[in-house]
């Protein structure tokens, strides 16, 4: 390691301080997966309505957001918004925009999931005269899902990398974490690395944790 | 249709032997393709009338239009003297909205060719869905009378299995259970032995067998097991280019036929046997 110059001792110094930021990460990860699986579901929804207008403007809303970068998302939410008078905290803002920015993504797996279910669920479920909202949260949804599993699960590392872009706004996860620690002592090598390493350690564990989230969701709805 | 044309409609039918099912002067087609043209249809409570014909004759679509699957074009469909497909407003009929057809479609259940269970319920919560959610049942209730059902289709051992470990007789066994369970006053057979493997046709028609006999539900069925049309029908419609071409009971239409079309059909049917 002499080569690289890697200092051990410096290492271990940072690594709780880096730690401590990678917890933020996993939550920001987390808060901005649960809105965008929610709110994707609602913009999937949305534009199955008979009424053409609103489908229409979701349709389009959904094809900005997915055209345009995450982090002008990011900086659109955080510096403009005040000027709208909506002042939010670099938190708030980055939930939002990288909720919403996810949201339309998964909205796109979920679109694909709710047209693969058959007619013939839709006849049965009017059949025994289910309401539409009923059908679609008993009958149609839940056959969605499994189908959805795969994309949302690559969604799900995608929007952990993509947290990173929120330390341009000055939310205090781990690469803002390691840009302070290279900012106070000139030595970037050992927390980039870690970071790198750090990410790489979550990432893997959590798509394979995914898929077996998946066969045992599938076996629970009988899909297997 | 003109609000005019609708004029010539009763806002209900009303006598002394009002049939459960009327369908009168109902149209219906697909851009250019005429599939029902003019369809004049009574069916008395209680009675099974049985639909066959070649395909593409309109059968399977009179079902569908009186499951509000399909709208119609012309005409107005009656259940129990009351408009189905329209609603009273006024002096006349109007299209009826999503309300009246929620309100009208608790009368009436329906099997499909390809059972359409749904796969992430078992056996017994796919029957107790619609009581629950729809007739507003108890759990409790619903169990009990989808139980019931389910013993009397032969399904109550199988009721904690996923439709995808069943087998086509099972499946489409369960799919009765579920309909009766609505206790709709007709109910509506598509094709239901049609998907099924040979070795289970008879686990299925026997079921339907025991409803007539048993039962004074109002059926209407679609098929091309003529054999099982022959024992169990009160009366058998031949459908030929969306018409009726020849109707009559059993013994009339498959003993004597009279139309040329009719002997054309049933003689390419036995000969197919």
């Amino acid at each position: 390691m002499t080569l690289l110059n890697w200092r051990w001792d410096f290492t271990w110094e940072i690594l709780p301080r880096l730690l401590l930021a990678t917890g933020k990460t996993l939550i920001a990860a987390g808060l901005g997966y649960a809105i965008a699986i929610v709110l994707g579901l609602v913009l999937a929804l949305a534009q199955r309505t008979p009424y053409r207008a609103l489908t229409m403007i979701v349709r389009e809303i959904v094809e900005f957001i997915r055209s345009t970068p995450l982090v002008l998302q990011v900086f659109f939410v955080f510096y403009v918004a005040p000027q709208f008078g909506v002042r939010l905290s670099p938190w708030m803002a980055g939930m939002i925009a990288i909720g919403l920015h996810y949201a339309s993504y998964l909205s796109e797996v979920y679109r694909g999931g709710l047209d693969s279910v058959p007619k013939g669920q839709w006849e049965a479920a009017i059949s025994l005269n289910l309401s539409t909202s009923r059908t679609y949260f008993r009958v149609i949804v839940p056959q969605a899902l499994p189908p959805s599993f795969a994309g949302m699960g690559n969604y799900l590392v995608g929007i952990f990398k993509d947290t990173p872009i929120l330390s341009v706004i000055g939310v205090a996860e781990l690469m803002h974490a390691a840009n302070s620690v290279g900012a106070e002592t000139y030595r970037f090598l050992e927390p980039y690395t870690l970071v790198g390493i750090i990410f790489l350690g979550i990432s893997l564990p959590a798509a394979g944790g995914f898929r077996v989230f998946e066969s045992w969701m599938r076996r629970k709805l009988g899909m297997s | 249709m003109t609000t005019e044309d609708l004029l010539t409609f009763p806002l209900a039918l009303q006598g002394d032997h009002v049939p459960m099912v009327s369908f009168r002067q109902v149209s219906k087609s697909y851009g250019s393709l005429t599939v029902l043209d003019s369809l004049d249809l009574d069916v008395a409570e209680g009675e099974m009338v049985t639909i066959i014909g070649p395909s593409g004759s309109g059968k399977t679509t009179v079902l569908r239009m009186l499951m509000t699957l399909e709208t119609i074009d012309g005409g107005v469909i009656y259940i129990d003297g009351r408009p189905l497909t329209h609603m009273p407003k006024g002096i006349g009929l109007v299209a009826a909205n999503s309300r009246h057809l929620r309100k009208m479609r608790s009368n009436i259940g329906m099997c499909f060719q390809h059972f359409n269970l749904f796969p992430h319920m078992t056996a017994l919560e796919n029957c107790m869905e619609g009581p629950v959610n729809v007739l507003g049942l108890s759990k409790k209730e619903a169990r009990e009378r989808s139980e019931q059902l389910l013993a009397m289709v032969g399904m109550v051992d199988k009721r904690h299995q996923h439709p995808s470990c069943l087998s086509g007789g099972q499946q489409q066994r369960v799919a009765i259970a579920r309909a009766l369970a609505m206790r709709p006053k007709v109910m509506l057979f598509d094709e239901v032995t049609s998907a099924l493997d040979p070795e289970v046709i008879g686990e299925v028609t026997n079921v339907i067998r025991k409803l007539v006999a048993e039962h004074n539900l109002t059926m209407l069925m679609v098929t091309h097991q003529m054999g099982f049309a022959k024992d169990i029908s009160d009366r058998v419609c031949f459908f030929y280019g969306g018409r009726i071409e020849e109707q009559g009971t059993p013994e009339e239409l498959f003993g004597n036929p009279k139309r040329e079309r009719t002997q054309q059909f049933l003689r390419a049917v036995k000969e197919a046997v």
